[in-house]
Order: structure tokens, then C-alpha cells, then sequence
């Protein structure tokens, strides 16, 4: 096991890789009362084609099927493996993403028992045909819940506007239509390509000691005997530069229409310290220009072009990355307008050193605070390492950022064609 | 080691809470401001936050004292209301870098506390009335915060519920306001009825961080000068109405799935010593994913993908959530009820039973890791008047027999059922 403190941060983070190339991460938390544990496969809602292992030709699945097995695997035959986590006092849960499913529980009662379920369930599959009808059902209720929510309607809007192929545009749960044809045979092919321990991380934060959870970990994987895998092969098609669709409107029955607007990400290939200093870049463009301190964020709000559920954010994974920003207005063209003029003019200026400097201090108060959240350290801790990034490299890499940096980021990334516009708003009577 | 190390100091005009831990790399504060429902104040209760986040004398913009606030290396501001039983409450929240993570030491606790004694009691106002622009600014924004009820169909629903379940009980206000009462609101007003909130409303600070070098209490004293004020004035009436019949609501909008909602009394609330059982009664029903809600309606039936019962500590309400396909109405509704009736008939199975006692008994544990969840646990101590630390409650918990709850389900009255219909193009 090794070690690895972050004095500034008085944490210690302890890691493992076991010999099938599972990677065990512990951070120890004392003084809390509660364990939060991961399991989490690098393979999401952009995975759809890929060639399984041990064959030639490559398969296309359908679409929301990563979300359909997450949603599977906790079935078994004797049961249900919720049932298991709530008998021994946790609870459980799982989620997708574009890139990752992840399994986890959280408990204040026996850690070590709890994470023998979680490891066991994920690692052994057992899905049929009844139950693979069954689920049709309940997650066709899922899309019905996701489609009446007008914030998931034009957050995903936003997305199928950028992209010409990319599948980042399919949404997470496919469609009633798409999962009415996933067989057990297709989960158990995805789930063959993906959950073999070497695609996965798991991960544990809470009062728990590090070398007794990483025995635990170490002869329960022993025990398994999987064989080594070669890497899998992901295919993705040609993703032209800028957005696929310059705009889009979706009628809902809302009284405020919610109106966003995004910027494609032209280089969306990094990893590692690139990956993360460009993130955080971008994020401190977006706070120092439309941040709740900014004139940028006072106009729009004076104007009555915003309300408090303005937000904005910017994410990159392998091969696809944007930023987003908007919320509830009632004036969307007006929104558009004004925020192209001050993206423009932002372009055309120097970057106020002061400006930037406060908005670093502010992201390393955010950090801080999202230190507090073991459920925000499992999941982010995933995602960075996933995309070669360490977590707790954050405060030292905002640190370093230069302004210079930041005004290089700001040309390229808010470009014209990047620009997209989605909308949801009443059908006009 | 008892869980939480909870002081209390009475002050002048306010109760200071203190928490020591070394859990968190943040301070947290917290002001909750009291007061019961009244229907002529509850949309400028809702405004009133807003506007005091909006500045200060000292930062007399959101501009102005969000900067203050980004130089405290971020310091995190948050107003919210929300209804504990029959009172509206307003929270105002901060939570900053504790110094000793950074590579400075600018002391930033004090600066916190006093910035938040500003915004309560400095706000940016002259002549007996609050800044008009300012005001001006936060009704638009209330009045699309207000409407935002309506777009998510799952809070409309929910909403509409308390509407018609408490239609002469003060309950049924929404804590965010009526839309057609904010253009009725002028700054002089909401200056006036600020005052007698500042002078009159029960207040109570919560500091929960690694504090205990910190002169908490003497700083609390410098910067939060309040008046003394009489006794607390809590709402805290019993729930008395009985429902003769069970009152159906249906509504139709244009919506892919249908939204079911079901109120029902409980005539239970926080300090009654029928309290935890109400609580494992509401878990076997529908509080967990093992529960019968979870287990019928869903996995059974494959009715839904959310089918849960959530209770209200200080009115006395349970209220079942689902959202179903629109056909599916009384088939759903039939299940349901079911459900508590194999409870009243005591058919709870041990690891039903078990497993919820172990469900709540971690979800408390849980909650009480984040500052903000602590606060809300050891503020229904105010609320209710009776003080339980968290090892009561587990032992309050462990202590619940099936006939307990078997008892509180009996008590429980359905009183009212909502459900936002599909319209026609639902028929797939």
C-alpha cells in the first residue's frame, strides 16, 4: 500500500492496485460517522460501439443500455442487492454518466461487511429475460420523469446541439423505443467489455482503517481469479469542430422559459495536468465574466434578463467538452444578445489581474468547502483519475494559473462557431 | 464520545448554538428567523431575504458584497425559507475557509460573523425604507421563483396538494409567497415589517466548526445588537381536523406522466412520545428502497420509478409521492392503500422491521456529518420545544415495538388525493 499526504490539507490518501489492475484509493475521515464507498467502471452513455473482447467485429448497443445494466446488476437471484445493503444498515444507490457507472453505499454501521456486497454484486452479473422485460417498466417511467423536467430538457437540448455524431447527444437512458430492444445477451456482452477490474476504481472515505479495508479488498480479489484483459477497444466517430445546430427550441408548459447557451469545446483530446488546468481555466473565465460579483452578472440582473437560477459550468471528458450558461428568463433573445456582446467584449480586452486573482481565492474557498462532502471526493476523485488527473492537485494547479493562460483559453474556447442557443418555452397560443 | 458537542448561550435578543469539530476544512454559520404563517406575510417574509442579500450599508450592491465575499476566499452566502409545521422560516447561511487550510491567516471567521451581522441588521436602506431599486430587482426574481413552482411538475403537484389538503389551515401557504401578492409589496412596507422581524422574531445562531480558539460568544455579542424580546411566539397548534371522506383532486396538464400525490394527518408530531414510531412507520411504508411503497408499486408492479412517503415533523403529515402512467390512477392508488393497511393489520415481516430501525438509525448518523444537516436536527429542538440529543434518538428508535407502529399507523387519516393528469396525447 502506498501513502500519499497532502500536508496543507491534512489528508492522507492511501492506494493500492491489486494484481487484476483493480485500483483501491482509502482516505481516511475522522471524526465522521459515516463511510462512503465506490465502485465505479470507466464506461458510460458514450460507449455504444466497441468491439467486445475476444472477437473481430465491432457491435453498435442501444442506446441507454449503461444505464440499463447500472440498473440491472442489483438484481440477483435470490433477491434484490438493495434489500442486502439495508439489512446491514446502509443504503445504496448507483448513477451513469456520459463516462462512468458508478455503484457505492454509505453507512455508519459494519464498513467492511457492506463492501463485500458492493464488490460482489458489481462482479457477478445475473441478468435473464424476465427481468430484463421487467425493468422495461420502471425506467420507462425514469425517461417519462425526465422528460415532463424542463431543466433536463434544455440542459440536453443544449448538448444535441453541439454535436454532430459525437453520442455524448443520446441521452443517458436511451428511450422508451431504443431500450425496448436490449436483450440479457447485450448486457452481458457490455458488461463482459467493461467491469473487468482493470477498467475500475474503487474507492472508499470515512472513519475506516486503510489497512484492514485494503486486506479486506486484496483477498477478496485474490479469490476471484480474473484473467488478465487486453484494453478495450472504443470506437468514435469524426467529430467536426463547431456547434452541429445554432439553435433549437423545445415547447414545454412553463410560465418562465429557461433559455441556455453553450460553447463547444474545439480540442476536447486532453488528460492529465492539460485536462485540469484547462478546466480550471475556462472555470475561472466563466466566474470572472458572469460571476455573481462581475458587472457582466449585475447588468443581466438589473435588466431583468436573470434570475437566481442563473448558473454556468464548463466540463471535458475523452473527446468531448463544453461550457454552459444560463437559467429561468423571460426575455431569451434579449439573453442571447447581451451575453455575445460580453463574451465579445471580454475577447477584446486584457484580463483584469486583480479580477483573476479573486477568482482563484474564491475556487480555493469552494474546494475547501467541497472537502467536507465525502460523497464529492469519492465521485470527483473517480472522474479526475479516470482522465489521469489527481484530485488534490487543485489548490497547487489554480495556484500556478497564469493570467496569460487564461486570456489564451478565453480567444479559443468562446469562438463564434462554438456558439449554441437551446430554449424551452410555452408552445405560443 | 457523545456525537455532537452542542453549547447553547442565551444573548440579548437571540440563542447562540455552538458545535466543536475538526470534521470539517470550514466554518459554517447559521441564522434561522422564526415567526408563525401569517397569510397577510407570508410573500414578504419570502422577499425579505432577498433583498437583504442584495447589500448592505457598507457593500450596497450584490455586486458590492459578492466581491466581499470572493475576497474571503469565497466565502459562501445562501438565503432559504422554509415551513417547520405551521411556522416560516428564514435561513440565512455562510460557511468560510477555516484560515488554518490556507496559506494565509487572515482571520476570517470574525470578518464572516460580522459581514453576517451587517446583512441582518445594516441593510441597505434610508428614510424608513428599504432601496427601492434593490427591491424592485428581487420581486421580478421572487415572482419567477414563485412560477418555477409551476415548471417543475413535480413540485406543482405537491404544492397543490397542501392546497387543497389544508385549504382553511395556514399550512397551505407556500413559504415562497403568492405571485399576485409581490407587485402589491412597496420597500416602505417590507422596511416596516422588517423591523418588527428584528424586533419581535425568535433568532437563533448556529456556528458548527472548529472553533473552540475562537471567542464565539464574545464576538456574537459585538457584532448581533438586538433588543431583548418577550416570550417565543411558535406556532405550534395540534392537529385537530378529522376527515370525513378522503377528498380527490384531479387536475390535467400536458405532461408525459401522471403525478400522484396523497396527504394523510398523523396527528403525531416531534415532541409526542409517539414520535419514533411514527417514524419507523413511515420507513416500512415508504421511506426506503426495501419499503412496501418501493416494493409494490415498483418492483412488483413496475408501476413507477418513484413511489416513496415522506413526514413532516411538526404538522403532523405523512405525504406518498409517485409519478405513474395517467391509465394507471386507480390501480396505483389501490396499491397504496394497501400498503398501509397491511401495516394497520400488522403485517410487518422482522427484516422489515429491522431494516428500517437500522435505515433511520444511519440516516440520522448521516445527516448530522454535514453542518448544514446538523442544524436542521438540532433546530427541531426549537421548533417543538423538546430537546433530544442524537443518542436519544437512537435509542428512542431501537426501543419502537411492531405494535407501536402498528398503533400510529391506525391514527393516520388519508385526507387528500392529487393527481396531475396527462392529457390525451398520453395514450401510448
Amino acid at each position: 500500500m502506498q501513502n500519499k499526504k497532502f500536508g496543507q490539507l491534512e489528508e492522507t490518501l492511501h492506494y493500492e492496485e491489486m494484481d487484476n489492475g483493480l485500483k483501491v484509493y482509502i482516505l481516511e475521515k475522522k471524526g465522521f460517522n459515516k463511510t462512503f464507498a465506490t465502485f465505479t467502471t470507466n464506461y458510460g452513455s458514450v460507449d455504444n460501439h466497441f468491439v467486445p473482447p475476444g472477437k473481430d467485429e465491432a457491435v453498435k448497443v442501444p442506446d441507454g443500455i449503461a444505464h440499463f445494466l447500472e440498473h440491472k446488476l442489483f438484481e440477483k437471484e435470490k433477491g434484490d442487492v438493495f434489500q442486502d445493503f439495508s439489512k446491514q444498515g446502509a443504503s445504496a444507490n448507483a448513477f451513469t454518466t456520459f463516462t462512468r457507472t458508478a455503484y457505492l453505499f454509505s453507512t455508519t454501521g459494519d464498513v467492511k461487511k457492506n463492501l463485500s456486497t458492493l464488490i460482489d454484486f458489481v462482479q457477478e452479473p445475473y441478468f435473464t429475460e424476465k427481468t430484463v422485460e421487467k425493468e422495461k417498466g420502471i425506467i420507462g417511467q425514469e425517461i417519462r420523469m425526465y422528460d415532463d423536467n424542463p431543466d433536463w430538457r434544455v440542459y440536453f437540448g443544449l448538448i444535441e446541439n453541439m454535436f454532430h455524431n459525437h453520442p455524448v447527444k443520446i441521452d443517458i437512458a436511451g428511450t422508451v423505443e431504443s431500450i425496448s430492444h436490449i436483450t440479457k445477451d447485450m448486457l452481458y456482452e457490455c458488461y463482459e467489455t467493461f467491469y473487468h477490474p482493470s477498467n475500475m476504481i474503487l474507492f472508499i472515505v470515512g472513519p475506516v482503517n486503510a489497512g484492514e479495508i485494503i486486506e479486506l479488498v486484496r483477498s477478496n480479489q485474490k479469490e476471484k481469479g480474473f484473467k488478465d484483459k487486453p484494453p478495450i477497444k472504443r470506437i468514435f466517430d469524426d467529430e467536426p469542430a463547431g456547434a452541429a445546430r445554432k439553435e433549437h427550441e423545445i415547447s414545454m408548459p412553463v410560465q418562465t422559459p429557461k433559455c441556455y447557451i453553450g460553447f463547444k469545446e474545439n480540442k476536447p483530446g486532453r488528460k492529465g495536468s492539460d485536462l485540469l488546468n484547462h478546466e480550471l481555466t475556462v472555470n475561472l473565465i466563466l466566474d470572472m465574466l458572469f460571476g455573481k460579483s462581475s458587472a457582466n452578472y449585475e447588468v443581466l440582473y438589473n435588466e431583468g434578463l436573470i434570475d437566481q437560477t442563473f448558473s454556468f459550468d464548463y466540463t471535458e471528458e475523452q473527446g468531448f467538452g463544453f461550457s454552459m450558461l444560463g437559467g429561468d428568463t423571460k426575455k431569451p433573445e434579449q439573453l442571447v444578445d447581451k451575453v455575445s456582446e460580453m463574451v465579445k467584449a471580454a475577447k477584446n480586452a486584457p484580463i483584469d489581474q486583480n479580477a483573476f486573482e479573486r477568482a482563484k481565492k474564491k475556487k480555493i474557498g469552494s474546494f475547501l468547502r467541497a472537502l467536507n462532502s465525502p460523497e464529492f471526493i469519492a465521485n470527483q476523485f473517480t472522474r479526475y483519475a479516470f482522465n489521469s488527473m489527481n484530485l488534490f492537485d487543485v489548490i497547487p494547479a489554480l495556484e500556478a494559473l497564469s493570467a496569460d493562460d487564461a486570456e489564451r483559453v478565453l480567444k479559443s474556447h468562446f469562438a463564434d462557431e462554438a456558439m449554441t442557443v437551446c430554449t424551452v418555452r410555452k408552445k405560443p397560443s | 464520545m457523545q456525537y455532537v458537542d452542542h453549547q447553547t448561550d442565551q444573548l440579548t435578543g437571540l440563542t447562540l448554538h455552538t458545535v466543536q469539530t475538526k470534521k470539517y476544512k470550514t466554518n459554517s454559520i447559521v441564522l434561522q428567523i422564526l415567526r408563525p404563517l401569517e397569510g397577510e406575510n407570508v410573500t414578504k417574509r419570502a422577499l425579505l431575504p432577498y433583498v437583504l442579500q442584495a447589500g448592505t450599508n457598507r457593500y450596497p450592491s450584490s455586486k458590492d458584497l459578492r466581491g466581499a465575499l470572493d475576497d474571503m476566499y469565497g466565502a459562501s452566502l445562501s438565503v432559504d425559507l422554509s415551513k417547520k409545521g405551521e411556522n416560516q422560516v428564514i435561513s440565512i447561511r455562510m460557511e468560510v475557509a477555516n484560515e488554518k487550510f490556507l496559506s494565509d491567516n487572515t482571520p476570517l471567521f470574525e470578518q464572516s460573523l460580522n459581514l453576517l451581522s451587517e446583512i441582518l441588521l445594516q441593510p441597505a436602506a434610508e428614510n424608513g425604507s428599504f432601496n427601492e431599486e434593490i427591491v424592485n430587482k428581487e420581486k421580478r426574481s421572487l415572482k419567477q421563483q414563485i412560477e418555477s413552482i409551476y415548471d417543475d411538475k413535480m413540485r406543482y403537484a405537491n404544492k397543490r396538494l397542501l392546497e387543497e389538503m389544508y385549504k382553511n389551515e395556514p399550512y397551505r401557504y407556500n413559504v415562497y409567497g403568492e405571485e399576485s401578492e409581490v407587485d402589491r409589496i412597496s420597500a416602505k412596507d417590507l422596511y416596516t415589517y422588517y423591523k418588527g422581524v428584528i424586533a419581535q422574531d425568535r433568532i437563533d445562531l448556529y456556528v458548527i466548526g472548529d472553533i473552540e480558539e475562537l471567542n464565539v460568544k464574545e464576538a456574537a455579542e459585538k457584532f448581533f445588537t438586538l433588543e431583548n424580546r418577550g416570550s417565543n411566539n411558535i406556532a405550534s397548534k395540534k392537529d385537530q381536523v378529522k376527515p370525513e371522506q378522503v377528498n380527490e383532486v384531479f387536475e390535467e396538464q400536458d405532461v408525459q406522466q401522471g403525478k400522484l400525490n396523497m396527504g394523510y394527518r398523523t396527528y403525531t408530531t416531534y415532541s409526542d412520545r409517539d414520535y419514533y414510531a411514527l417514524q419507523v412507520c413511515n420507513g416500512v411504508f415508504g421511506g426506503f428502497s426495501h419499503s412496501k411503497l418501493f416494493m409494490n408499486v415498483r418492483e412488483k408492479e413496475s408501476l413507477a420509478y418513484y413511489a416513496v412517503s415522506r413526514f413532516e415533523s411538526h404538522k403532523g403529515a405523512i405525504f406518498v409521492m409517485s409519478g405513474i402512467e395517467t391509465g394507471n390512477y386507480e390501480k396505483a392508488v389501490k396499491i397504496i392503500k394497501e400498503q398501509l393497511d397491511e401495516i394497520v393489520n400488522g403485517n410487518i415481516t422482522d427484516s422489515e422491521f429491522e431494516q428500517t430501525k437500522a435505515m433511520i438509525k444511519n440516516q440520522i448518523l448521516e445527516t448530522i456529518d454535514s453542518s448544514f444537516g446538523l442544524t436542521e436536527v438540532l433546530y427541531h429542538a426549537v421548533v417543538s420545544g423538546t430537546d433530544r440529543s442524537v443518542e436519544e434518538w437512537l435509542n428512542g428508535i431501537d426501543a419502537v415495538s411492531k405494535q407501536d407502529v402498528i398503533d400510529v399507523a391506525k391514527k393516520l387519516a388519508l385526507d387528500t388525493i392529487y393527481f396531475l393528469k396527462g392529457g390525451s396525447n398520453d395514450a401510448e
